[in-house]
């Protein structure tokens, strides 16, 4: 298929853009096939560059002559475009919904984006699990990497490689895969260097009504337990959720079956709630009728902060049970894909300083969510703004960044990158020019070829210039297990994702670029006074009179 | 200490408000102007200290099998559980607090019997710290349009006035007094703010007693004045601050608002902020959401959104945006509630701090309070509850000027001087009644109270303490700290204010401070400004007389190399031990672990504070001791090469 069918009027003159809290625009509109374009072609004034994957939906409104176009994006900015001419309006407006409408993941711009930058480390290499379970050798002999899963056979949304406790062979993997959800067997999730208590992951059990076990899925998990020692099963649905999960073949592990656990039921919310709960929040953020009690009791209906405040809890739990108790920890919800990885990836930022780190939160990403197969493609293809139904839709990702930021705020000086880092992977889960959040598991990737075709995002980044800006000035590494706040006073909106376009963040910007001048500022001294100090202790040296003692 | 029916109670529980299972065991003692709990465990390390004048209410609940609860809540905002074993002690306790907590006479207050280690000298010196005439004098006055009356030199025209007041050169005394007649209480419109720029200025006053027709044509000719003093404009805003019904509602007691028709040239308009019983009210909603145990987000948001408070808050911001903007712009305002004192006093003092950088700073702030509030008769007596008096009168007025400049802090962090410490420590000591500024509800009772005579003041304490204030963003050149403020009032620019609210709720608040971190920052640069200049005269002197007194400078070098070693690490050390302490994350599920009393790193807390209890008059009255835990530096040593510091990061490592 060629864009250019797409794209019925591809030049409109004369367009006005207006965009929150920047001065109106007037410009030629021009549309490729993936990217919308706005330039005043003056030198002075910046042009906008849109990618219509990242476009959630467009109204149109006509007033006169002049039609409006209306685009809303996935990051959650409204931007209107003034278009002279009823018919150029109109054929903007369906070219627009086409194009950010494609359906085939190989039309995507990462397929025809070639890096205008020098790749210094390809991003596809820079986590490779192989990699990763060397770091876990130099710990602890009791796990194996097993490429049981190398054709994508046993569980389709699992990587090829995957850490399993060492004396559980592959033929049994295989055995207790057919006994979870999706065939996601457990697998390690992290291992707690301190106490070497370990954190699991899978799907839910397929008990069903009649109570089905498992004697090889009993025989996996136990073998993660030190002798006389329990472990917890962090089950992320309450117990009535995962009841009525028996009727439809899933369950939860029995006390009887598995009496070295204890299991605890959570309740973090299922996907198509927490999109419910975006696009009300989202609706909340953009109402300007100025009434407190509304804006109080819309973000309140929005229950976006209480699904905050469970996921946090959940994860601290977690952390809890692996930190305090000394006890492993085995986490699942249905399917493992979504409560599951928040809770996991949670627990491993309040335990695990490395994960704090630039790189280290890259790799937790990529392990814990793309190559532990969380569906981006389905999850993340439309935002608060779409007017179509949701259907597998959810910001299960971005709540995860937002307990991220929560973290990030209670402990300012423990991590090593930014609010930006978190609100560029909220981008670029939703709409860019990177291959990275492709797909839905490292199945997919590997079926589009996404490491030959296309770029990575963490190639990008990786780049000094680009860390730059990405690295939080106030970084003291620490290695402490940090233990966030989950009262509802400590848990805050995160401004900076949904208050970003409606709210001129320019006074919080110059205190950021102002916290930043006092530290380089400082920094700045050091050195010199450490090369004064250098030059003083040559002219004594030189002197003989100090020599001679 | 006639009031004291038992000084001293053992075997005393302190219960962990929000995790009753953790608790403390120890003495509590009953002073003339403290409570005090002595841990036993820790050695006598952890003290807590409750001045007297901060406690609101006592309660005694029915006795359980642990013993009798006793509920102190402070105005502070901080609530301590007891639990006394016998319930005839807790009984004396209570009725001792009771009476110790509810002074009936001015003499009774902490502030007279405070008494410092300071030299009388001194302390006269003090209170010479803030003179509004220098303010006036700042602000370009007199000058031709306006003039300073003496009309009140003996607060015989308003009793609730200042003696010296600044009104327009035109208005003549027989204007004043006869405009003074027409007014609640005597207060006449009298000049709050005057812009030197644009002439434009703010005045203040109480209602009219227009009832339902009555004029006073000395009240309209004082507006008329007002108007006149400044020519570039051809009208002026009255602003009502109280809802229109409010408004009319007291025509029928003769009181109410101006006639538009009676008076030239002005425009009126209501705002709408509530009076000080739905505020009151609204307060006690909002405290009841803070201290509800375990909420969830719906219940907070809920409880946040039924008490109003936040509403309130924007209503009192919006209209002082509206008078700062009317300034601005070059139109006089006048501005009135009933009597001038609440509303009125909350709305001029927050279009200050919007209009006039100097506001924003550290002087300024307590320019501006003893201006707009103290000196204009804002009723602390009845409003702070400091003598028993009609509870009806208490109103937390005052508590949102200061969370409005709160609110602003959050939106400019580089316009002000000050930081939120500041504002809570301020807001303490308005309740504490250690420092005399805020007794008295008028200039007349103070000077009846020879209150300049007898107690300390507060503003020099700040000054003199002003390092731990001073917020590391602010820079006198910054655009932020230059001309108007214009903050959204959007419903969602405003916050819950956690850190006055929960102040005591340590486990609430972020474990690293951004701030504090900044400061260490900031002092270690000033070290490195001196070094750096030392460094340089040293190499000059070197090269320049190679020959001579080496030894010397080489000691001298090792001494300024020694110097940065002295890591500025008192920040954040507590709240990195604060870190490994989890919240109850389980609803209970696992019971054993993680509140093992031993565990050295699961401390009790309240509030760290300054170990120094006594010698420190500030915030740490009612306060806890951290004293058990180390200072861990959260910050490397200084500089790479030379000066690494064997007791930083590694060793905050291992403590943990």
């Amino acid at each position: 298929m060629e864009f250019a069918e797409l794209i019925k009027t591809p030049r409109v003159d004369g367009v006005v853009l207006h965009r929150p809290f920047m001065p109106t625009v007037e410009g030629t509109l021009c549309l490729t096939g993936h990217h919308l374009i706005l330039s005043s072609r003056q030198d002075n004034t910046e042009e906008l560059w849109l990618l219509h994957s990242n476009i959630d939906s467009i109204e149109k409104r006509f007033v006169g002559s002049v039609g409006s176009v209306i685009v809303k994006c996935k990051d959650l900015r409204v931007i209107q475009l003034d278009i002279p001419g009823m018919e150029e309006c109109l054929n903007i407006a369906s070219s627009i919904e086409a194009l950010s409408t494609l359906d085939s993941v190989s039309l995507m711009y990462p397929f025809f984006y070639r890096p205008m930058f020098e790749v210094i480390e390809d991003g596809w290499n820079s986590f490779l699990p192989q990699d990763a379970f060397k770091d876990l050798e130099s710990m602890t002999d009791e796990w194996r990497l097993s490429d049981v899963n190398k054709d994508f056979t046993v569980c389709q949304s699992y990587p090829r490689l995957v850490a399993v406790p060492k004396n559980i062979d592959d033929d049994t993997l295989k055995k207790v895969a057919t006994f979870r959800h999706s065939g996601r067997f457990p697998v390690l999730s992290y291992y707690h260097k301190k106490n070497g208590m370990v954190m699991m992951r899978a799907g839910q059990p397929l008990t069903g009504t009649n109570g089905r076990r498992c004697k090889e899925d009993e025989k996996l998990i136990n073998a993660t337990l030190r002798p006389g020692k329990r472990g917890y099963i962090i089950d992320t649905r309450t117990i009535n959720v995962a009841q009525q999960a028996k009727a439809r073949g899933g369950g939860f592990e029995s006390e009887g079956n598995y009496p070295q656990w204890r299991r605890i039921h959570k309740a973090i919310e299922r996907y198509n709630v927490l999109q419910e709960s975006l696009i009300k929040l989202v609706e909340a953020c953009g109402d300007q009728s100025h009434s407190m009690d509304r804006w109080l009791s819309k973000l309140e209906a929005s229950n976006w902060q209480t699904h905050i405040k469970e996921i946090l809890t959940t994860a601290c739990l977690a952390a809890q049970c692996i930190d305090r108790e000394g006890a492993s920890v085995l986490v699942h919800g249905t399917e493992g894909t979504d409560s599951t990885l928040q809770v996991t990836s949670l627990a491993q930022i309040i335990l695990d300083p490395g994960c704090r780190t630039v790189k280290g939160f890259q790799g937790l990403v990529e392990r814990e969510w793309l190559q532990a197969g969380h569906p981006f493609r389905q999850r993340c293809g439309q935002s608060a703004y779409s007017n179509s139904k949701p259907r597998q839709e959810a910001p299960v990702f971005l709540l995860f960044l937002d307990c991220v930021w929560q973290i990030l705020r209670q402990f300012p000086c423990s991590f090593e990158f930014n609010e930006s880092f978190l609100v560029l992977l909220f981008e670029h889960a939703y709409a860019s020019q990177f291959g990275t959040f492709l797909g839905n598991c490292a199945a997919d990737r590997a079926r589009l070829s996404l490491p030959e075709k296309t770029v990575s995002l963490w190639s990008w980044v990786n780049r000094p210039q680009e860390l730059e800006r990405l690295t939080n000035p106030l970084y003291e590494a620490n290695s402490l297990v940090i233990w966030p706040s989950v009262a509802p006073q400590s848990l805050l909106l995160w401004e900076g994702v949904f208050l970003r376009w409606n709210r001129s963040s320019k006074c919080l910007d110059e205190a950021y670029d102002e916290m930043v001048h006092i530290i380089e500022y400082n920094k700045e001294l050091q050195n010199k006074v450490n090369s004064l100090r250098r030059q003083l202790a040559q002219l004594e040296t030189e002197d003989p009179l100090l020599n001679t003692p | 200490m006639e009031h004291i029916r038992l000084p001293k109670v053992e075997n005393v529980r302190l219960l962990d408000r929000l995790s009753p299972r953790r608790s403390r065991v120890g003495t509590l003692y009953l002073t003339a102007t403290h409570s005090i709990f002595v841990e036993s465990e820790a050695g006598g390390r952890s003290e807590t200290w409750v001045l007297h004048s901060l406690v609101c209410s006592v309660d005694k609940q029915a006795a359980g099998a642990s013993g009798c609860p006793l509920l102190i809540r402070c105005k502070n905002f901080q609530i301590l559980h007891f639990s006394i074993p016998r319930e005839q002690d807790c009984q004396d306790v209570h009725l001792s607090l009771q009476r110790l907590s509810q002074p009936e006479r001015y003499e009774e207050l902490y502030c007279f019997s405070y008494k410092p280690n300071i030299h009388e000298e001194e302390r006269r010196r003090e209170w010479a710290f803030v003179d509004l005439k220098a303010d006036f004098r700042r602000m370009g006055l007199p000058n031709s349009q306006w003039k300073l009356s003496l009309v009140n030199q003996h607060y015989k025209v308003s009793d609730t006035y200042p003696a010296e007041l600044f009104v327009p050169e035109s208005a003549a005394p027989p204007v004043l007094v006869g405009s003074s007649k027409f007014r609640s209480r005597g207060r006449f419109p009298a000049l709050s703010y005057y812009s030197k720029e644009n002439h434009a200025a703010i005045c203040r006053s109480s209602q009219p007693l227009s009832g339902f027709s009555a004029r006073c044509l000395e009240d309209e000719q004082m507006l008329e004045a007002i108007l006149r003093s400044n020519p570039r404009s051809d009208f002026m805003y009255v602003v009502d601050t109280r809802p229109k019904l409010n408004a009319i509602a007291n025509r029928a007691a003769g009181k109410g608002y101006e006639n538009e028709d009676n008076y030239s040239n002005i425009k009126f308009q209501f705002m709408g902020i509530e009076n000080i019983h739905v505020m009151r009210n609204s307060q006690q909603k909002m405290l009841e959401v803070c201290e509800l145990r375990s909420p969830s987000m719906s219940d907070f948001l809920e409880g946040l959104e039924s008490s109003g408070w936040l509403k309130h808050i924007k209503a009192v911001l919006d209209t002082g945006v509206f008078i700062s903007k009317a300034v601005a712009e070059g139109v006089s305002v006048l501005v009135h509630c009933s009597d001038g004192w609440d509303r009125t006093a909350q709305v001029c003092s927050v279009a200050c701090v919007l209009l006039d950088p100097y506001y924003r700073t550290l002087k300024g702030l307590m320019v501006l309070i003893e201006k707009d509030w103290i000196s204009f008769g804002h009723k602390f007596t009845q409003r702070c509850n400091h003598l028993v008096r009609d509870p009806k009168e208490v109103s937390p007025i005052i508590d949102q000027f200061l969370e409005c400049v709160w609110q602003l802090m959050e939106q400019f962090p580089c316009a002000f001087e000050y930081n939120e410490k500041l504002l809570i420590t301020v807001h303490n000591h308005i309740y504490s009644c250690q420092f005399g500024n805020f007794i008295g509800n008028n200039q007349r009772e103070r000077r009846e109270l020879r209150v300049h005579e007898k107690t300390h003041s507060l503003w020099s304490y700040l000054w003199t303490n002003r390092a731990e204030f001073i917020s590391p963003l602010y820079r006198q050149n910054h655009s932020q700290s230059q001309g108007l403020l214009r903050p959204s009032t959007a419903p969602y620019c405003f916050k819950f204010w956690r850190g006055l609210y929960n102040r005591f709720d340590q486990g609430m608040h972020p474990r690293q401070s951004v701030e504090d971190y900044l400061r260490v920052i900031q002092e270690e640069t000033h070290q490195l400004e001196e070094q750096l200049d030392s460094h340089k005269q040293k190499i000059a002197q070197l090269e320049q007389e190679q020959e001579q007194d080496q030894e010397q400078v080489w000691n001298d070098a090792c001494t300024a190399a020694t110097f940065d070693k002295s890591p500025t690490v008192w920040a954040l050390g507590k709240d990195l031990a604060m870190a490994n302490t989890p919240q109850d994350y389980t609803g209970g599920f696992i019971a054993s672990s993680p509140r093992t009393p031993k565990a050295p790193d699961s401390p009790l807390i309240l509030a760290p504070q300054d170990s120094n209890q006594k010698a420190d008059p500030n915030l740490s009255n009612g306060s806890d001791q951290e004293s058990g835990i180390a200072d861990l530096s959260c910050r490397s040593p200084l500089s790479e090469d030379s000066t690494r510091d064997p007791d930083s990061d590694e060793a905050a490592y291992s403590a943990a």
